[in-house]
C-alpha cells in the first residue's frame, strides 16, 4: 500500500538530512504505529505519505514515495485526497466549514463525488463513529474527543485506503482518547483501512499495533513487530518497562497479556510493601495556600463551584478531570490574574507578616507569591532570543532569587543564549517560561497541563524538576491528563468534575480506585499496591539483596 | 463552477404548499445578497433623512426576525457602530474644513480659523459653522451609513462559508484566502484575550505601546501558525483539485475575470453616479457581466466540485431577492412620485416630507422579514 524507496528528506535549514534512505513497505490493512522521541522525523515521515512533505513544508525529497501506485512528485497532497486522509494533533486547526455535516461532506465535494452518494457516505459515516446525534452541531461545541472523531469522520467520508494519525489524543482526556482509538481500530477491523500513527502516549496505543515504525534519532527508520522493536527501544510503555524488569518473553502488550504473565511476579511481592514513590523530606509541610469556596463564572454559566483548597510546601499535587472541567479557571482563579466570582485565597510567604489574597496584589507582587505556567506557554515568550527573555525576567522580578539563566541550567541546562525561544523543543520551553516563572521566587507554582506534547524523555526531566521544586518547600500543582505522570510525580491527586471536586487524596488512592485511571502497572499488578515499574524494580532489588 | 444534479430528488423532499416554505432553513445566501445590495442601490439615490432612517429600522427589522445564532450573524451591531462613526467623522470634516457661509444660512458656531500657506490655497481650516452644511453633511453620511448598514445585514443573514461555496471554482485561490481568514479570525480574538491575560503572570505591562510588542508577536505567531495548518488541512483533503485544464487556459480566465471586474465596476459607477457618462453606465456593466460569464464558465471547467445539499432556490429566495430589487426599481424609476422629495432641499432650510411611493418601497424591502423562512431554533447540546 505504502512503499519508501530509498528515501531521504532534506530541509534546507539543517545540515543533516532528517530521514536518511528509508526503505519501509508497508501491507493494506496494518496499524503502524510510529515511535521516537521529539524531534526525530516522525512528522517529515508521516507527511511524506501524502505528499506535504516535500510540497507543502519545502525541504528535498530523494528517493520515492508510493501510495497505492502512486508517486508523491508528481501528485500534490490534494491529488492523493482519495487515498489519503490526514488528521492532525489539534483537530480545531483542520476545520473548514461550521457544522458536523458538512465537515463530514468537505473532503467528498473536493472530490466531486455525487451527491447521492455523499449523502449515503455521511450518514455510514456518522453511524460508523457514533456522531449521528451531533449532526447538525456547530463543530466548536463539542468536546475534544467529539471534535476528533469528526476529524477522523471528515477524511474517512473520502474513503482513503490509508490513514495517517499524528498524534491523535494528545490534547484529550484518558476517555476521550479510549473514544478516539477505539473508533480507530474498528476501523483497521471493519474496513481494511492502513493506518498510520504517531504518539507520545504508548501506553494508549501499543496494544494494538500490528507493526512498530522506530525513529532512533539518527534519521533511520527500523520496522518490526511491536515485541521485537520494543525489547531495546529507547521509548518503551510502563507495560513493556515491566515486561523488561520480570523478564517476560514475548513481551507482553496489553493489559489483558500481561495480567496473565504476571500472576508469578504477583505472588512474589505479595508480601513486600511498596516503597514509596516519592521521598518526601517535607511529611507535614506549613499551609502556603488556602483558598475557601472559590467560584468562577463565565456569562453565568459556573465553570468552578465553591472550591476548597489547600495546599502544603513540599507537596505535589495533581489536577485531574475532564477536559473543561474546571481546572484551569480554577488554576487561574488561584494565581489571581483569572476571574473568581466568589470565596477568597490566602496566600502565606516570608515577606509577607500575614496572608495575602493574590487578586488585591500589583501583578508583580502577586507572581511574587504564585507562580503559574499557562496551558500555552509561548504566550509569555515574545522576544527573540533566550538570552534577551531571561534578561526581561530578571529586570520583571528585582531582588526576589537567583537570577533566571541560573534557574534555566538548573531545569535545563545546555540551552544556548541566542537560540530563538520558538525554535525550542517543547520541553525546553516548558523549561524556559518556567524559570521566567520562577525568578519571582514564588512559593506556590502552578503548572497547567505541563505534560502535553512531551515524550517520555522530557516527562522524565519534568518529574525530576517538579521533585526538586518540592524539596524546595513549594507547593506544586500540576494539571494533567496523564495518569503515569501523575503516580511518578504526585503525591496526592484532586479530581474535578464539573467544576466540583469529587476526589482529594493521597495518589495511590484516588488513581487505583478508577479503573480509567489507573496507571498500566496498577491495573496489572492489582490487588498489590504498586503504581510505577520504579517501586516494583526497587522492590525486586531489595528481594534479591535481602535472602 | 459546482456540478449541479440533473434533479433535486437527493434533496430533501420538496416542501408542498406554504406549509413547507415556513419549515426553517436557511435562505440561500445568494438571495440575501441581492436583497441586500438593492436596498443599497436604493439607498444611493435619496438624500432624505426621514427615509434613510425608515431603511435603517427596515433592516433593523429583518436582521432580528431572520438572523441565527452562529457567531457571524452577532455583528451586526458593529455595522451600526462603523455607521455611527461615518455619520460623526462626516459631520466633524464639514465643521473644520469650513466651506465659507452666505449671509441667509443659519449661523451656528465659529472655529477659530487656522491660516494656511499659500501653496495649500482652497482648503480653509476654521471659521464660520452654519446649520446647513452641518445638516448636508449628516445626511451625506447618513446615506453612506445606510448602505454600510446593508452590507452588514447581508452579512449578518449569510453564512459567510455557505456564501463563498458559490464562487465559482476558477477564484479557488481567492476562496482558499477567504476561507482561513474567516476560520482564523475569531481564533485570533481568543488568543488575543488569552495573552493579554497571561500578560499579567509576568507582570507585564497590558496597556500602551510597550506592552503591544508583547501581546502582538505571540498572537500573530500563534495565527501565522493555524492557517498554515489549515491551509495544508484544505490541501490534504483536495482543496483546489486539478480539473484538465492547461496553463493557457487558467492565464486565459484569469484575464477574463479581471477585465469583466473593471467592467463591472465602472459600469456600477455610471449607473450610481447621476453625473456620469451615459456610455459608463448600463453597457459597461453588460461587458463586464459578459466577460465574468465566459471567465467563470472557463474556469470552471478546470475545477470539479460537487455541492453536499446544495442551498434550493424556491419561492422564498425569489420573494427576497423580488421584494429587493422592486423597490431599488421603484425608487429609480420616479413613478408616482417628485423626484425632489428624494432630495430635499436644504436651501431653504424645511422639515423633508416623506414621500408615499419610496415609503412603501422601502417596507416592501422590510417584506423579507417575514417572506423569507425562519431559521433553525438553536439547537440545545
Amino acid at each position: 500500500m505504502i512503499t519508501f524507496d530509498e528515501v531521504t528528506v532534506q530541509y534546507d535549514d539543517t545540515a543533516e538530512p532528517t530521514l536518511r534512505d528509508v526503505q519501509l513497505h508497508i501491507d493494506e490493512g496494518e496499524l503502524c504505529l510510529v515511535v521516537g522521541h521529539t524531534g526525530v522525523g516522525k512528522s517529515t515521515l508521516l507527511g511524506a505519505v501524502n505528499g506535504l512533505v516535500p510540497h507543502f513544508t519545502g525541504g528535498t525529497l530523494f528517493g520515492r514515495v508510493l501510495v497505492d501506485g502512486r508517486d508523491t512528485a508528481g501528485h500534490p497532497p490534494r491529488e492523493l485526497a482519495d487515498v489519503v486522509g490526514v488528521v492532525g494533533q489539534d483537530p480545531v486547526d483542520g476545520f473548514v466549514t461550521d457544522t458536523v455535516e458538512e465537515e463530514l461532506a468537505y473532503a467528498m465535494e473536493q472530490l466531486a463525488v455525487p451527491p447521492a452518494t455523499m449523502r449515503k457516505r455521511v450518514e455510514e459515516t456518522l453511524d460508523l463513529l457514533g456522531l449521528a446525534d451531533l449532526r447538525h452541531r456547530a463543530l466548536h461545541e463539542l468536546s475534544g474527543g467529539q471534535q476528533q472523531r469528526v476529524a477522523i469522520g471528515s477524511v474517512l467520508t473520502a474513503h482513503p485506503r490509508v490513514l495517517v494519525l499524528d498524534e491523535p489524543t494528545s490534547a484529550l482526556d484518558p476517555t476521550a482518547a479510549e473514544e478516539v482509538l477505539a473508533a480507530v481500530t474498528r476501523l483497521v477491523h471493519d474496513l481494511g483501512v492502513t493506518v498510520l500513527l504517531a504518539e507520545h502516549r504508548l501506553e494508549r496505543v501499543v496494544q494494538y499495533a500490528d507493526r512498530v515504525l522506530h525513529l532512533p534519532g539518527d534519521g533511520r527508520v527500523v520496522s518490526g513487530s511491536p515485541a521485537d522493536i520494543f525489547r531495546t527501544s529507547s521509548i518503551a510503555p510502563p507495560i513493556v518497562e515491566l515486561g523488561r524488569a520480570a523478564g517476560w518473553t514475548p513481551l507482553a502488550l496489553s493489559v489483558r497479556d500481561a495480567r496473565r504473565a504476571a500472576a508469578p511476579l504477583r505472588k512474589r511481592l505479595a508480601h513486600t510493601t511498596p516503597p514509596p514513590v516519592r521521598n518526601t523530606p517535607w511529611a507535614d509541610g506549613p499551609e502556603l495556600l488556602n483558598a475557601r469556596s472559590v467560584t468562577v463564572t463565565y456569562q453565568g454559566t459556573p465553570a468552578v463551584r465553591e472550591v476548597d483548597l489547600t495546599l502544603r510546601g513540599g507537596e505535589i499535587t495533581a489536577l485531574m478531570g475532564r477536559n473543561g472541567s474546571g481546572k484551569s479557571s480554577l488554576l487561574w482563579a488561584l494565581q489571581g490574574s483569572g476571574p473568581r466570582r466568589a470565596g477568597s485565597v490566602k496566600v502565606s510567604a516570608l515577606h509577607l507578616d500575614k496572608p495575602r489574597d493574590p487578586k488585591d496584589l500589583k501583578a508583580a507582587e502577586a507572581r511574587r507569591l504564585v507562580g503559574l505556567v499557562p496551558q500555552t506557554p509561548t504566550d509569555l515568550l515574545y522576544l527573540e532570543t533566550v538570552k534577551q527573555e531571561l534578561a526581561q525576567a530578571d529586570l520583571e522580578s528585582v531582588d526576589a532569587g537567583p537570577g533566571a539563566r541560573t534557574l534555566l541550567d538548573r531545569l535545563a541546562p545546555g540551552i544556548p543564549d541566542d537560540s530563538h525561544p520558538r525554535d525550542l523543543s517543547e520541553g525546553q520551553k516548558l523549561a524556559l517560561v518556567l524559570a521566567i516563572q520562577l525568578s519571582a521566587a514564588p512559593m506556590v507554582l502552578l503548572l497547567d497541563e505541563p505534560t502535553r506534547g512531551l515524550d517520555y524523555r522530557a516527562k522524565a526531566e519534568l518529574v525530576r524538576i517538579v521533585d526538586d521544586l518540592a524539596a524546595e518547600g513549594r507547593a506544586v500543582v500540576i494539571s494533567t491528563h496523564d495518569v503515569e505522570f501523575v503516580a511518578r510525580a504526585a503525591d496526592r491527586v484532586v479530581v474535578m468534575a464539573q467544576g466540583d471536586v469529587v476526589a482529594d487524596g493521597p495518589t495511590a488512592e484516588v488513581i487505583v480506585a478508577s479503573p480509567v485511571f489507573a496507571p498500566q502497572t496498577a491495573k496489572i499488578l492489582a490487588p498489590l499496591e504498586f503504581l510505577t515499574v520504579d517501586q516494583v524494580t526497587a522492590a525486586l532489588a531489595g528481594e534479591d539483596a535481602a535472602p | 463552477m459546482s456540478r449541479t444534479l440533473p434533479d433535486a430528488r437527493v434533496q430533501a423532499p420538496a416542501p408542498s404548499g406554504t406549509g413547507g416554505r415556513r419549515l426553517p432553513r436557511t435562505l440561500h445566501p445568494v438571495a440575501w445578497w441581492i436583497w441586500a445590495l438593492a436596498l443599497a442601490t436604493a439607498v444611493s439615490r435619496t438624500n432624505n433623512p426621514l427615509l434613510l432612517f425608515l431603511v435603517l429600522a427596515v433592516l433593523g427589522y429583518v436582521v432580528t426576525a431572520r438572523r441565527t445564532e452562529a457567531p457571524w450573524a452577532r455583528g451586526f451591531t458593529y455595522y451600526l457602530y462603523l455607521a455611527l462613526t461615518v455619520v460623526t467623522i462626516r459631520v466633524v470634516f464639514r465643521a473644520v474644513f469650513a466651506t465659507g457661509i452666505t449671509p441667509r444660512d443659519h449661523f451656528l458656531f465659529s472655529l477659530p480659523r487656522i491660516p494656511t500657506p499659500d501653496w495649500y490655497a482652497g482648503i480653509k481650516l476654521g471659521g464660520p459653522v452654519s446649520l446647513e452644511a452641518l445638516l448636508s453633511a449628516a445626511t451625506d453620511g447618513l446615506r453612506l451609513a445606510c448602505m454600510l448598514c446593508c452590507i452588514g445585514a447581508a452579512n449578518t443573514l449569510a453564512n459567510p462559508k455557505r456564501a463563498l461555496r458559490i464562487l465559482p471554482g476558477a477564484l479557488y485561490e481567492l476562496g482558499a484566502a477567504v476561507t482561513v481568514s474567516l476560520s482564523v479570525a475569531p481564533q485570533l480574538v481568543q488568543s488575543v484575550q488569552r495573552v493579554h491575560r497571561a500578560r499579567r503572570l509576568r507582570a507585564g505591562r497590558t496597556k500602551g505601546l510597550r506592552a503591544l510588542r508583547g501581546i502582538v508577536v505571540p498572537v500573530l505567531e500563534d495565527a501565522l501558525e493555524r492557517s498554515l495548518r489549515l491551509a495544508s488541512a484544505m490541501d490534504s483533503r483536495g482543496y483546489g483539485r486539478a480539473g484538465t485544464a492547461s496553463r493557457r487556459s487558467r492565464r486565459l480566465t484569469g484575464a477574463l475575470m479581471l477585465l469583466g471586474m473593471c467592467g463591472l465596476c465602472a459600469g456600477a459607477y455610471g449607473l450610481l453616479d447621476a453625473t456620469a457618462p451615459k456610455l459608463l453606465g448600463l453597457p459597461a456593466m453588460g461587458a463586464g457581466a459578459l466577460l465574468c460569464f465566459a471567465g467563470l464558465r472557463l474556469g470552471g471547467r478546470r475545477v470539479t466540485r460537487t455541492t453536499y445539499r446544495p442551498d434550493p432556490w424556491r419561492f422564498p429566495e425569489w420573494a427576497v431577492a423580488g421584494c429587493g430589487v422592486l423597490s431599488a426599481l421603484l425608487l429609480f424609476s420616479k413613478a408616482g412620485f417628485n423626484a425632489a422629495e428624494l432630495n430635499p432641499s436644504i436651501y431653504p432650510l424645511s422639515w423633508p416630507t416623506l414621500p408615499l411611493v419610496p415609503t412603501l418601497a422601502v417596507l416592501l424591502a422590510g417584506a423579507a422579514g417575514f417572506l423569507s423562512p425562519p431559521p433553525h431554533p438553536r439547537e440545545t447540546p
